[in-house]
C-alpha cells in the first residue's frame, strides 16, 4: 500500500494507537480551566529543585514515568523516546530522559515538538521498528523566559499580543497495535515565514504555517473541514487564531465550528493575565494529553485534527533582524480507521 | 514646590519612555540607552541644568539625569585635569552609583534564590 | 497572499497597547519615585550636606531600595504595572543589574553573577561612557576647557 497521499501527507497502513498520555503542569496551569483534567499539578514551580533547568528535567522525568505507568508498560517496553523542549540544546529533555536508558531521538520543533514526536513516532511504529514509542514535549515558564526574554525579576511590561509559556509536560505513548484512537494520517509542515519580526507576537508568526498545513492535509486527503469533529492548533493564542481563520477564509475553508486552540483552552486569559494565551512546547502537549485525548477515548469526539505549531527563531536571529520562521504539523487522530480515503485530487480539496 | 515639579517632570520623562515603548518597536534596553545619551548630550550643550534647577530629583532620578551627571563629571574633570578629564570624568562621576548598584546587587544575588513568584 | 498583505492583516488583528492607561501609570509611578528622591535629598540638604554629595547619596538610597524590592520579587510587579514609570528612573537601572544577578546565580559567582550582572544594564554604561567622551571632546575644544 502506498503510504504517501498527495504532496506531503503520510497515511498509515497500520495506524498506530494512542495508548495513553500523561500530563503534569505547574501551579498557574493548575488554576486554569483545564485544572480537573491534568494528572498532576505541582504545588511548586521549582519541582523541588534549585534551578529552572533542573525543574524542567524533573518535570520531564516524572511525566514520562507516569505515561509509561498509565500505559501499563515498563520503561524497557518503549522502543524509542522522541522528545523536545525550549531550553538550549533541548537540555530539558536530555537531562530528564538521561536515566531512562532507552533509545532517544532529541527533537527541536519549538512548540510543535509534540506534533513532531507523534508524527515521527507513528511512522516508526508503522514501519515496524518498534512496538511502543513515547513522544514527549515540555516547557517551563521560568526557563523559557531566561532562554528567550529577560531575567524573571526584571520589571518589564508585556504587549497585548504576547503569550505566556506553559509550565507543563505532556507525554504520549503510541503503540503499534491497539484499539485506538488511531493516528491515521500525518501532514508534516514545511517552514513558512511571512515576515513577522515581533517575537512578542508569535501567534501572528505561526498562523500562516498552521493555515498551510491544514490546507495541505485537507487537499492531500481530499476532505472537507467538516470531516473533523475538532480541529485544534497548538499555541496560536487569540491573535494567531483570528489570523488563522482569516487565512483559511482566503482558501475558502471554514473551520469556525470545530476550531479551538490549546493556548486559548489552557488559561482563562482575562483572569490569569496571560494576554494572547498560552504557548510553549508544553501547551499543546498537556492539552492533548489531559483534555483532547480523553475526549477521543470517551467518543465525545471521533475525529481530531491536532496541529501543534512552533516558532523557529532564536535570540540571536531576532537581534540580527531576521524574521520568524514557523512550522506546524497536522496529526489526524480518529476512533475508526477510514476504510480508504477518497482518491486524492491534485486540486485543492475545497475548490 | 520642588516636590511638585519633581513629580511632574519625573513623571513626564517616564511618559516619554512609555510612548517610545508603546509606539515604536524599540526594546526597553534601547530606550534606556537613548535616554542616557540624550541626557548626556543635552547637558553637554548646557540644555539640561535648568530642568535640574526646576525639578531637582525629577530631573536627576530618571536616566537622562544619569547622563547629566556624566556630562557634568566630564566637564569638571577637564576643568581640573585638562584633556585627561575627557576619559576620566564620566566614569568618575558615575562611580558611586554604579558601585553601590554592583555591591548591593551582588549581595542580593547571594541571599536570594529565584522564587518564581513572577511566574504566577 | 504576499508578505506585505500579511503584515497589514497582522496589524489589523493585533490589539495595540493601552497607551493612555500605560502613560498614566508611568506618569504616576515615575513621578512618585522622583518625589521619594526629592524627599531624601531635602532631608540630606537640610542636614547641611553639599548638593553634589546629596544627589549622589539620593541616587544610592534609591538604588538600594530598588535592589531590596527586586530581591523581594516586588519590583517586577511594579514594573509590570508601571512600564517605563519604573524602568526609566535610576531604580530601573538597579533592577536591571539585580535581576540577572539573581537569575544567573546558579551558573556560578564568576560566570553567572559576575558576567551576567550587566547583560541588561551594560549598554547604558557603554553608551553613557561614549556620550560623556563626546561631550568631553567638544567641551575641551570649544567649551572653555583648558
Amino acid at each position: 500500500m502506498k503510504k504517501i497521499m498527495g504532496k506531503q501527507t503520510v497515511r498509515f497502513a497500520n495506524p498506530p494507537t494512542v495508548l495513553a498520555a500523561a500530563s503534569i503542569v505547574g501551579p498557574k496551569e493548575g488554576e486554569g480551566p483545564l485544572s480537573e483534567y491534568f494528572d498532576q499539578i505541582a504545588p511548586d514551580i521549582t519541582f523541588g529543585t534549585d534551578s529552572w533547568e533542573k525543574a524542567e528535567s524533573q518535570l520531564v522525568s516524572d511525566t514520562i514515568q507516569l505515561a509509561v505507568q498509565k500505559a501499563k508498560l515498563r520503561m524497557d517496553d518503549i522502543g524509542f523516546i522522541l522528545a523536545g523542549d525550549l531550553l538550549n540544546q533541548s537540555s530539558g529533555s536530555n537531562y530528564g530522559i538521561r536515566a531512562c536508558e532507552r533509545p532517544f531521538f532529541g527533537l527541536y520543533g519549538a512548540c510543535s515538538a509534540i506534533g513532531e514526536g507523534m508524527a515521527l513516532g507513528a511512522m516508526l511504529l508503522d514501519g515496524g521498528f518498534a512496538q511502543y514509542v513515547l513522544a514527549n514535549a515540555s516547557s517551563h515558564y521560568c526557563g523559557a523566559e531566561k532562554t528567550f526574554r529577560f531575567p524573571l525579576e526584571l520589571g518589564t511590561q508585556r504587549t497585548p499580543t504576547a503569550s505566556w509559556t506553559v509550565t507543563g509536560d505532556g507525554a504520549v505513548v503510541l503503540a503499534a497495535q491497539g484499539n485506538g484512537p488511531f493516528v491515521t494520517a500525518v501532514t508534516a509542515g514545511s517552514i513558512v515565514d511571512m515576515g513577522v519580526t515581533d517575537a512578542s507576537n508569535m501567534g501572528a508568526a505561526m498562523a500562516p504555517a498552521a493555515a498551510a498545513v491544514i490546507t495541505a492535509h485537507l487537499r492531500d486527503r481530499n476532505l472537507n473541514a467538516d470531516y473533523f469533529d475538532a480541529i485544534v492548533t497548538g499555541d496560536l493564542g487569540q491573535v494567531g487564531a483570528d489570523l488563522l481563520m482569516a487565512l483559511l477564509r482566503e482558501e475558502k475553508i471554514d473551520i469556525a465550528k470545530q476550531y479551538d486552540d490549546c493556548g486559548l483552552l489552557i488559561y482563562d486569559r482575562e483572569k490569569q493575565d496571560v494576554h494572547a494565551g498560552g504557548s510553549g512546547c508544553g501547551c499543546a502537549a498537556v492539552t492533548f494529553a489531559s483534555y483532547l485525548l480523553p475526549q477521543l477515548q470517551t467518543k465525545k469526539i471521533n475525529r481530531l485534527l491536532f496541529i501543534p505549531t512552533g516558532a523557529l527563531h532564536n535570540v540571536a536571529s531576532i537581534q540580527q533582524g531576521e524574521t520568524i520562521p514557523a512550522i506546524a504539523h497536522a496529526i489526524a487522530i480518529e476512533n475508526r480507521v477510514p476504510a480508504s480515503d477518497p482518491p486524492s485530487s491534485t486540486k485543492g480539496a475545497q475548490s | 514646590m520642588t516636590i511638585l515639579w519633581a513629580f511632574i517632570i519625573g513623571g513626564l520623562i517616564c511618559v516619554a519612555g512609555q510612548l517610545l515603548i508603546d509606539l515604536t518597536q524599540l526594546t526597553p534596553a534601547r530606550i534606556l540607552v537613548i535616554f542616557v545619551v540624550a541626557g548626556c548630550l543635552l547637558s553637554g550643550m548646557g540644555l539640561y541644568q535648568w530642568l535640574v534647577d526646576l525639578a531637582g530629583a525629577g530631573a536627576l532620578v530618571p536616566l537622562p539625569g544619569f547622563g547629566h551627571v556624566l556630562a557634568q563629571g566630564v566637564k569638571k574633570a577637564i576643568d581640573e585635569r585638562g584633556w585627561i578629564g575627557i576619559f576620566t570624568g564620566g566614569f568618575a562621576a558615575m562611580a558611586g552609583g554604579v558601585t553601590v548598584a554592583i555591591v548591593f546587587g551582588y549581595i542580593a544575588a547571594l541571599v536570594t534564590k529565584p522564587s518564581g513568584s513572577a511566574a504566577m | 497572499m504576499t508578505k506585505s498583505d500579511y503584515t497589514n492583516l497582522v496589524k489589523q488583528y493585533s490589539p495595540g497597547s493601552k497607551i493612555a492607561q500605560n502613560c498614566l501609570r508611568a506618569f504616576v509611578v515615575g513621578g512618585a519615585i522622583c518625589v521619594v528622591g526629592q524627599l531624601i535629598m531635602n532631608v540630606l540638604l537640610a542636614g547641611g550636606m553639599v548638593r553634589d554629595d546629596a544627589s549622589l547619596l539620593t541616587a544610592c538610597a534609591l538604588i538600594i531600595i530598588a535592589i531590596v524590592l527586586t530581591a523581594m520579587g516586588t519590583y517586577s510587579k511594579i514594573g509590570k504595572f508601571a512600564g517605563a514609570g519604573s524602568a526609566v528612573p535610576i531604580t530601573g537601572f538597579a533592577n536591571a543589574i539585580t535581576a540577572p544577578a539573581i537569575e544567573y546565580k546558579k551558573e556560578g559567582l564568576v560566570m553567572g553573577v559576575g558576567a551576567k550582572l550587566f547583560i541588561v544594564a551594560g549598554p547604558v554604561l557603554v553608551y553613557g561612557a561614549m556620550a560623556s567622551v563626546v561631550v568631553g571632546i567638544f567641551y575641551y575644544l570649544f567649551g572653555g576647557g583648558r
